[in-house]
């Protein structure tokens, strides 16, 4: 029998259980949707969520995801709210399997908070960013989760950062993550300007995840944003029947 | 060292590569619904346990109790749900008596995903969790991996698809205890009707702010079994019979050893149990 502790591989039966097989996700930066395509994750009928975004704007900046839950087929939730509160002002958008992006933010929200009470000084975006890149890079093994982080604070300001599936972090101006987000990656690239004001930044994420939701099966339901500048957090919500003119309209 | 022990995943894995067949897990084909109304929350489940194609309880309980104002539904692995609710019951009140407060859903619910997280989806328990507390009346679903949902309507188990059409077509707004219970029931009726892993009967449970809760068991009875037009027993001498041979004690002897017990009483006094007096 073979002790805890020990990952049991077979040699000479032929059998290898290929522990190394998810980086192949890592290197590629394969999407949830495609590693399952390809079989790398074991559980197929778990909860998982996809297109989200977060921009920088003048003010501060905004999150914005779609509201889609799927196990297999099935909608499992029509009306999801991916953006996460982890801090008074930072979010992220979460993307992946839902236990596993729900339990990071959990374990993140928990520091934070800690954090916020002992140094009685609330935590940077960076801080959390962090704390976030931690949990996804020690255990990118076991988790499959797409975390995007959108904060301000005082000091710098609005920021956007990014934790793809492998665990790296990067600072970007805005970020896009998700099955949708493949939809999208020349729409945002083509409209992305640096210092919108806050409508010009709303108008921008909506459009886009509005783009994600029309090409991306796994993408739907409503459009939630959170815009975070030094007034705090504000929530939209954008119902999918608003504002479309195009074939098959009926009003 | 507690948890599970994986070490013969990879004997498993040998095996079934060489046309060993893997063992079925045993799981409960099932729908469960949920439903907040204006005063509280109501759940339903309907009464079929499965193994395979066999009905193997055609009257089971699917709601469990975990304080008196929060209840869960449970869908999947049958033990698996009735375990877990029962630690995480035991840890409530055991949380609710070291707090000296009442215990919230939403500690339930997290108690619920982190043991469900930390086992990555090998317990397979379904869970529409339930309940009334200070902070007012909420509805959550746990699915077996750890991941959570709040929402005023909920459906889990084989039968969800056809529970939910219920609910998508029905539901509205500030509804009250009876249009609740109403149609709670109904979605589970949809399930049983429709869904080959679903039926019997329905159980609802109705929680509110104000009032004790109640366990409606068998709130709807809609499989009762009608008693049969006819008697199919046949009378005494129907088979015909040609000839008829007596073997006495004395003939038996011949080919077995009978041994006859003097007392009742020292055959007892072997089957008899210890108790302290």
């Amino acid at each position: 029998m073979i002790g805890h502790g020990t990952t049991g591989m077979l040699g000479e039966d032929g059998i290898h259980v290929d522990m190394n097989h998810l980086k192949s996700g890592e290197v590629k930066n394969l999407d949830v949707s495609e590693r399952r395509l390809f079989g790398l994750l074991s559980h197929s009928q778990q909860p998982l969520t996809s297109t989200s975004m977060a921009i920088n704007f003048k003010d501060g900046v905004i999150l914005g995801a779609d509201s889609r839950t799927t196990t297999g087929a099935y909608i499992a939730n029509r009306v999801t709210d991916k953006l996460t509160q982890v801090h008074d002002t930072i979010w992220c958008c979460r993307s992946g399997s839902a236990a596993d992006t729900q339990a990071v933010a959990d374990i993140v929200s928990y520091h934070l908070n800690m954090y916020g009470v002992t140094n009685n000084e609330s935590p940077t975006t960076q801080v959390a960013a962090s704390l976030f890149q931690e949990l996804c890079y020690e255990n990118k093994n076991q988790l499959s989760a797409g975390i995007i982080i959108a904060g301000y604070d005082p000091r710098h300001g609005g920021q956007v950062y990014s934790i793809p599936l492998g665990g790296s972090l990067h600072k970007q101006s805005f970020a896009i993550g998700g099955s949708g987000s493949t939809y999208i990656y020349g729409y945002t690239d083509a409209h992305w300007r640096e210092n919108m004001t806050e409508q010009e930044g709303i108008d921008f994420v909506r459009s886009a995840l509005q783009e994600a939701i029309k090409w991306d099966g796994s993408s739907g339901g409503v459009i939630r944003l959170v815009v975070l500048t030094k007034r705090g957090a504000v929530r939209h919500l954008y119902l999918p029947d608003n504002g479309y003119t195009g074939p098959g309209a009926t009003n | 060292m507690p948890g599970f022990d994986f070490s013969n995943y990879n004997r498993n894995a040998a095996l079934h590569a060489r046309g060993v067949p893997l063992p079925k897990a045993t799981s409960t084909g099932t729908t469960i619904v949920g439903c907040i109304y204006d005063n509280g929350v109501v759940i339903a489940a309907d009464t079929r346990a499965t193994s395979g194609p066999i009905v193997a309880d055609k009257n089971c309980e699917k709601l469990h109790y975990i304080s008196p104002k929060i209840w869960c539904a449970g869908a999947g692995t049958a033990a698996d749900t009735e375990f877990t609710t029962a630690l995480i019951s035991s840890n409530v009140e055991l949380h609710s008596l070291s707090t000296g407060r009442d215990p919230r859903v939403i500690t339930c619910m997290t108690m619920l995903k982190q043991h469900l997280f930390r086992y990555q989806g090998h317990i397979g328990a379904y869970l529409v969790v339930a309940g009334a507390d200070p902070t007012g009346v909420s509805l959550f679903t746990v699915h077996a991996h750890g991941s959570t949902d709040k929402l005023p309507y909920v459906t889990m188990g084989s039968g969800s698809l056809a529970a939910m059409s219920v609910f998508e077509t029905m539901w509205r707004p500030n509804l009250d205890r009876e249009g609740a219970v109403a149609l709670c029931s109904e979605a589970i009726k949809a399930g049983i009707f429709n869904d080959l892993g679903s039926g019997s009967n329905v159980d609802v449970c109705v929680i509110s702010k104000d009032k004790p809760t109640e366990l409606l068991r068998n709130y709807m009875r809609p499989n009762e079994r009608g008693h049969k037009e006819r008697n199919y027993r046949f009378p005494k001498g129907t088979t015909a019979w040609l000839n008829q041979k007596i073997i006495s004690k004395e003939d038996m002897k011949n080919y077995v050893t009978i041994e006859n017990l003097s007392g009742s009483d020292e055959l007892a006094t072997g089957e008899k149990m210890e108790v302290d007096s």
